[in-house]
């Protein structure tokens, strides 16, 4: 289907992109969030170990003879065992000169005055962490001023941080596809409210203009209450249609009956056959109007009582009989034979006044076109669904228009010289419509037409 | 001090270039196209087998192997590490500290214990445990001492008899006999006892397990304390004369070493040889590998009583080095 309307992206698709983005960008955050506060604290883990050690070699350190004496203890350097193995440095100063261990250590004390120091430096082609820490030792002479700094490499953090980034590279991972999931589930589930109103729009019959009155959700509140307004003006200004037109109907039909009785009146009289012709002429014209009129009142009340059906059980046998009986002085008119073919009754739920209308138009039309010497046939069948058929001997209706002539004032190319309206077919159609049959044309393999309304 | 000296000469005879080592040799064609050197504290009786059938499978290959002490060899591979492609050495801690200041090579997916290697650059092939090596007839009427504290006992009661007769690694000189001696002194106050007894009884100074097994078979001492068991169990020709003895109190025991050195010149036949001498450690002790494996002496806990860890490096402190020298050197030189 193609729409008349410019489509401008998806509320489905933007409101997923703006979820499942908003879902990516967060998870990335948690990564980085995360992953940036395990460094910190893995990084303050090692700096306390580190920290420990450099106490411990600090406490060892003695001045004895106004020598620096530092017999520290095993685990200075036990403690800084990973599993990673990592490479261990560390250097002692005495009033800042090397006394022992590495030397060029990056202690990164004396740019400040803290008595605690932690630098990451390179140092023999290794990225190591160094702990700094200094202490005054008081002799008899002078007091010395110690300095420990110990350093490790950081192969076990990177470790134990390459570890925690993979557990909450999964997690976000996880995060996103839970995201994800309810992304999707939030959008159709949004999405499916405007569906349902969709759908229950699409499904109206043409002539239903009702409000809506299924639940629908706050947001949407606006958009069915304009939908409603529109609806009831459009019904209103379609009823005010028909009852124009029913009273337009109305209004020409009375005057015309008077002008008729006087144009009859007339041709009794008058005895010049120009003038005769003449009166003829009107006379038939004016039936024309006359049917017409009274066709669009018969279709302004159809459409009418469709639009508010009232159902009761309806007996069309003998309805159709009725009918067939009033109708037999008109066949007789015009030497045509009209039966009905029908032995038993068939209830249908329905509108009496509409459905008769409907027969009667399918009948008079048959009649309009039926040759003389000829007859009408009204079959009615009642398994396994009632139908009815009226077919008649004419010449049928003509193929490539078979499809339109139940259309409003849509007459057969091979209808001249017969007086019609064009609305007898759309009578009949809207009423077997109103009663959620079918109506079908067709033409009979032995010649003439055939309506079948099926219900 | 004199004495050392005296003891230094006369272990190295002077024989032309060959005074600068322990002990020199080629194995292999001499004009073989790959040629690997091996710097080792290891004797070159245990290693012949491993290189020899090292050999057998690169016939193209020669491998000049060279011996010298634990601590000398420390400072000639500091001096040029890249002379050397293999480091073999005894002392730990030494090993460790040259890994640790980066001059072993990473090796990497080479299956080996994580407890007996450092970094995947430092392995170790053995277990071998510090004895106390007796000549067992001294004791007759003693008794053979299980323990330090037994063996002290018997050193004082018997004073005259083994005055003059212990010997024991100069912690100064030797870095196995350093490593040995600082974790004896970790373990417990009985080692320092022990070292003053011994110190009273003028007990004489050696670098080399070898050197002090040879003064035992000789009888020119009857007690040495912290000898390379492996070495006196080797020694087929004194099994009668000498029992060595595991101490029961508490056992010090280390485990020889290998690294392939950083600026090796041939650093893919260091690693194969390297992995050779894994490979050989795994099969077991044999011909081919006579030194004991990394499961042969093990305490309780299922490793050797030194750990190969980074604290190795502990004593290795020029500061607590000069503090632990003193205090041994108060107990074992004394008034000398």
């Amino acid at each position: 289907m193609k729409n008349d309307f410019v489509v401008l992206g998806s509320l489905r698709n933007q409101l997923a992109t703006i979820l499942t983005g908003g879902a990516a960008l967060l998870a990335i955050l948690l990564f980085f969030v995360v992953r940036g506060y395990a460094t910190q604290i893995a990084q303050e883990g090692q700096d306390n170990i580190l920290s420990a050690s450099v106490s411990s070699i600090l406490d060892a350190a003695v001045l004895r003879d106004g020598v620096v004496e530092l017999d520290f203890p095993y685990a200075s350097l036990s403690m800084l065992s990973t599993s990673a193995d990592d490479r261990i440095f560390y250097a002692i100063y005495e009033d800042g000169n090397l006394l022992s261990g590495y030397d060029g250590l990056e202690t990164g004390l004396g740019a400040s005055g803290n008595a605690r120091m932690f630098v990451s430096a390179q140092y023999d082609n290794a990225t190591v962490r160094v702990a700094t820490a200094s202490r005054t030792l008081i002799g008899a002479d002078r007091s010395r001023q110690v300095t420990v700094s110990v350093a490790q490499t950081q192969d076990a953090l990177a470790e134990t941080l390459n570890r925690i980034s993979r557990n909450v590279a999964g997690f976000g991972l996880g995060f996103f596809a839970l995201a994800t999931a309810l992304a999707f589930w939030g959008t159709s589930t949004t999405i499916g409210q405007l569906s349902r109103l969709t759908t229950s729009v699409t499904r109206r019959g043409p002539q239903d203009l009702s409000p809506f009155l299924k639940p629908v959700p706050t947001e949407m509140v606006p958009l069915v209450r304009s939908l409603n307004t529109l609806m009831a003006r459009l019904d209103q200004s379609l009823k005010q249609s028909e009852d124009f037109i029913a009273e337009a109907a109305h209004r020409v039909r009375t005057p015309l009956a008077t002008v008729r009785s006087y144009a009859e009146a007339t041709f009794q009289r008058v005895q010049n056959q120009e003038n005769r012709d003449a009166l003829r002429s009107m006379m038939r014209a004016i039936d024309e109007s006359s049917r017409a009129a009274g066709q669009l009142l018969d279709h302004a009340m159809v459409t009418f009582r469709a639009g508010n059906l009232e159902r009761e059980d309806v007996d069309l046998d003998g309805l159709l009989r009725d009918l067939v009986q009033r109708m037999t002085p008109v066949a007789d008119m015009r030497d045509v034979a009209l039966y009905l073919d029908s032995n038993a009754p068939a209830i249908l739920q329905g509108d009496p006044v509409l459905l008769q209308n409907a027969f009667r138009n399918l009948i008079d039309n048959a009649l309009k076109y039926a040759p003389a010497e000829t007859s009408i046939m009204i079959h009615v069948q009642t398994t396994p669904r009632i139908r009815v058929d009226v077919s008649d001997q004419g010449r049928g209706f003509l193929l490539h228009e078979i499809d339109k002539l139940a259309g409003r004032f849509v007459r057969g190319g091979d209808t001249e010289g017969h007086i019609g309206s064009g609305l007898g077919l759309t009578i009949a159609q809207d009423v077997v419509n109103a009663h959620d049959g079918i109506m079908t044309l067709s033409n009979r393999q032995e010649g003439g037409a055939c309506v079948s309304l099926q219900f | 001090m004199r004495f050392i000296a005296i003891l230094i000469v006369s272990l190295f005879p002077l024989l032309g270039h060959a005074q600068d080592w322990e002990d020199q040799q080629v194995f292999g064609a001499s004009n073989a196209p790959q040629s690997l050197r091996i710097l080792s504290s290891t004797d070159t009786s245990f290693f012949k087998p491993v290189i020899e059938s090292f050999i057998a499978q690169r016939p193209d290959v020669s491998v000049e192997y060279l011996v010298t002490s634990t601590a000398d060899l420390d400072d000639r591979f500091r001096l040029a590490p890249d002379e050397f492609d293999v480091v073999i050495s005894s002392a730990m801690d030494l090993q460790i500290k040259l890994t640790n200041d980066g001059f072993a090579q990473r090796l990497d997916d080479l299956t080996h214990p994580d407890w007996a290697q450092w970094r995947n650059s430092l392995f170790a092939f053995t277990t071998e445990p510090a004895a106390i090596v007796i000549r067992t007839a001294a004791f007759d009427g003693i008794g053979i001492p299980t323990t330090r504290q037994e063996l002290i006992e018997a050193l004082r009661g018997n004073a005259e008899v083994f005055d003059g007769k212990i010997g024991t690694y100069d912690v100064r000189q030797s870095g196995v006999g350093y490593l040995f001696a600082t974790q004896d002194a970790r373990a417990s106050e009985t080692y320092w006892r022990l070292m003053e007894v011994i110190g009273s009884l003028n007990v004489r100074l050696y670098c080399c397990s070898g050197a002090m097994i040879d003064d035992l078979a000789e009888g020119r001492i009857l007690v040495a304390y912290n000898v390379l068991g492996s070495y006196a169990l080797a020694r087929t020709d004194t099994h009668d004369a000498l029992t060595v003895i595991l101490p029961s109190d508490f056992p010090t025991t280390m485990m020889r070493s290998a690294l392939v050195s950083q600026s090796a010149s041939d650093p893919v036949l260091a690693e194969a040889f390297l992995r050779h001498l894994i490979r050989l450690q795994s099969q077991g002790s044999g011909t081919d590998f006579p030194l004991p494996t990394l499961e042969a002496y093990q305490d309780a806990s299922g490793r050797p009583s030194i750990n190969l860890e980074p604290a190795l490096m502990t004593y290795l402190d020029h500061l607590k080095r000069q503090v632990f020298i003193n205090a041994w050197e108060s107990a074992v030189i004394q008034n000398r």
